[in-house]
């Protein structure tokens, strides 16, 4: 634990001191909703329909940027081995980064949703939170599988090319449904939502656990 | 002498099934003849599962032994996986054109094909750029068992998707399954099984010659 | 015994970099592995620092299994390479402070604050790393080594980049080491600086070792001076 607690302490202060991470993250995410607000512009569908997919394609691609940052920085140096050479397990080492990749992510998430909220003239509401808190979710998951992925595209010499290959189609589920989820909470129709907060919950728990177990061979030379 | 019967018994069965597919299976009254890609559409797609099945079978057997054997077996499962799927939604669009009009639809079986041949092109991929073969191992069993146990994860959320948004459902025929048509189906689901042997060992075999050449090119170019 | 090797192979692909090491190393000794490039030191020296894991044989430090305890075997061992493994936006304070977290150092403030001024680095102590020349990455990578205070210190390579001052900081912090009684390994093309503390010296060739000889022995010399003309040794 305090280990995974001084990894993240450490990414958190080299952000704070290069802001690199977050910025290209937040930026991306804008200009995507930016896009598509052009892209959708002539189409007269109600706005809770379209949005949610907007939202999740800006985070997910915004959150491929986030992860290759994040990996960048441990090969810079090679300060991955560092980590290996210290007495912390690499299932440990796993988890820190995953925490460190969602807390980066969730920030510039934060900032693009109220954004989101206003460029699709929704309100301010309960509704807010609830789309918020799916966002969590579904950031987790791809946190989860992003960190591991990358780790093994970054032993190919295409690196941060090979991780959006990877990983969107394992994602596939997690953005189904986050933005199924999300639509039913700006439609108001939420009979079905359970069902899908308990995929994001079972993809989450599923792949924090098999990552957790097999990082050590994706990882070690 | 097995290779050869089982090679035999593939051409046989491929012959029979095509026949009885054509000529001996009716004509299905509401699709008419373009009905019957189905016969082999649906074997396809099972072997596609198959093949998610069998990479898995190989990233749990080079875990637990490392050897490089378990890896081969896997990427055999996987290059079967991308032909048939392939081949498989290739002959799904074939059959939609026709008769709903449409090059592709989004169906729940469709879409889930489509996420698993990327899965499996994007495990190619991966392999591609990683000539040591220990590594290239080690990783790639890595990402096939993140792939594989998406699959069932993948296979909830479409189907979900599509309980919830019902659309026109992809079905074999609408009037019911006439015992022609059962025969027919599983004749072709035999052939296009032996089928699947029959390559998976020769491919198996190709690859472990593949092995053997790298190998005695190292050692020729090590003592250069 | 502070290293004990058996019959260490790694083969990466098709090509052997080590091809059977068998090696005891007692407590206290320093330990010079001389050899050509791509001879398998550096494989060695990563093996017994746990960083790579041996295609067959067993590796133990301290008595501990490396492949049954790993954590505690690394909490013993402080690695070196030209790698410094610092993180570039971090000052030298935050980095030692990170890796202290990560090895539970005790008094990690004034830990810190003795190796700075012990590697010369106290008027760059909060300067990001990024800033710096070779020379002084490779001072701040020597404080990182020793922050945990291991009982085996791994060096791969390490007068490389470093300017006279440096080399004789590096050397007199190996000294008092030995003095208190850890154990060293260093690998190194330099046979002089190699040999000036060395209690033994080894030479790899083609993933094995070749020779193995008192570093105070004149015949050490002879062998390495042979080793490095011929290719083989006596």
């Amino acid at each position: 634990m305090k280990s995974m607690s001084a990894i993240i302490f450490k990414d958190i202060v080299i952000e704070m001191r290069n802001k690199e991470s977050i910025t290209s993250m937040l930026m991306f995410g804008v200009l995507v909703l930016v896009v598509f607000q052009f892209a959708f512009e002539t189409i007269n569908v109600e706005r809770g329909l379209l949005a949610p997919g907007t939202l999740w394609v800006a985070f997910s691609f915004a959150a491929i940027l986030g992860l290759n940052r994040s990996l960048a920085m441990e090969i810079d140096n090679d300060c991955l081995q560092g980590l290996l050479l210290a007495p912390i397990s690499r299932g440990e080492l796993y988890l820190g980064k995953v925490a460190s990749n969602f807390i980066f992510m969730m920030i510039a998430e934060v900032i693009v949703l109220p954004l989101f909220v206003v460029f699709n003239n929704l309100d301010f509401n309960l509704k807010f939170l609830e789309v918020a808190a799916i966002a969590c979710l579904g950031t987790l998951g791809i946190a989860s599988i992003g960190t591991i992925l990358s780790t093994i595209s970054a032993n190919t010499r295409i690196k941060e090319v090979m991780l959006p290959v990877l990983q969107i189609p394992l994602t596939v589920p997690v953005i189904i449904a986050s933005v199924e989820a999300t639509r039913e909470v700006l439609t108001g129709d939420t009979r079905g939502i359970s069902s899908w907060l308990y995929v994001l919950a079972g993809f989450i728990i599923v792949y924090l656990t098999a990552s957790y177990l097999v990082f050590e061979f994706a990882v070690e030379e | 002498m097995k290779l050869k019967v089982l090679a035999i018994l593939t051409l046989v069965s491929m012959l029979t099934a095509l026949y009885m597919i054509f000529l001996y299976a009716p004509r299905e009254a509401l699709q008419g003849d373009a009905q019957r890609i189905f016969y082999v559409h649906l074997p396809l797609a099972i072997s596609g599962y198959v093949s998610a099945f069998l990479l898995f079978i190989g990233v749990i057997g080079f875990f637990r032994t490392g050897d490089l054997k378990w890896d081969r077996f896997g990427e055999t499962a996987a290059a079967l996986g991308v032909t048939f799927i392939s081949a498989q939604l290739i002959t799904g669009s074939l059959w939609s054109r026709p008769i709903w009009g449409p090059w592709w639809v989004w169906d729940a079986r469709t879409t889930l094909q489509l996420v698993l041949d990327l899965i499996f092109i994007a495990y190619f991929m991966l392999r591609s750029y990683l000539p040591d073969p220990q590594k290239r191992a080690k990783l790639s069993a890595v990402f096939g068992l993140l792939g594989m146990i998406d699959v069932p994860i993948n296979y909830l959320s479409i189907y979900l998707v599509r309980t919830q948004h019902p659309q026109a459902v992809v079905s074999p025929g609408g009037g019911g399954v006439s015992p022609e048509m059962g025969l027919t189906l599983t004749v072709s689901f035999t052939a296009v099984g032996l089928l699947y042997a029959y390559l998976f060992n020769r491919r198996l075999a190709i690859a472990k010659v593949e092995e053997e050449v790298d190998y005695l090119e190292q050692v020729v170019l090590a003592h250069e | 015994m502070a290293l004990e090797s058996e019959d260490i192979r790694k083969t990466f692909g098709y090509f052997t970099a080590l091809g059977g090491v068998t090696l005891k190393v007692k407590r206290g000794e320093f330990l010079a592995l001389f050899g050509r490039n791509g001879a398998g030191k550096t494989t060695f020296l990563k093996i017994a620092a746990t960083l790579v894991k041996p295609t067959h044989g067993r590796l133990r430090i301290e008595g501990i299994d490396v492949r049954e305890e790993p954590e505690e075997a690394r909490r013993r061992i402080g690695f070196l390479s030209h790698n410094t493994y610092l993180y570039r936006d971090l000052t030298p304070i935050e980095n030692l402070r990170f890796f202290g977290r990560l090895y539970d150092v005790q008094d990690l403030d004034e830990r810190i604050h003795s190796l700075i001024d012990r590697v010369g680095l106290q008027r760059r102590a909060s300067d990001p790393v990024r800033s710096f020349s070779r020379g002084l990455h490779q001072r701040l990578g020597v404080a990182r080594v020793m922050l945990h205070d291991p009982s085996l210190i791994l060096l791969d390579e390490p007068y490389t980049g470093l300017d006279a001052n440096a080399v004789d900081t590096l050397n007199q912090m190996l000294d008092e080491a030995i003095s208190a009684g850890k154990t060293i390994i260093l690998t190194t093309h330099d046979l002089e600086q190699g040999l000036r503390a060395a209690s033994r010296a080894i030479i790899i060739d083609r993933g094995k070792i070749v020779f193995t000889g008192d570093a105070r022995d004149p015949a050490t010399r002879d062998a390495y001076r042979q080793y490095i003309r011929v290719g083989v040794t006596p």
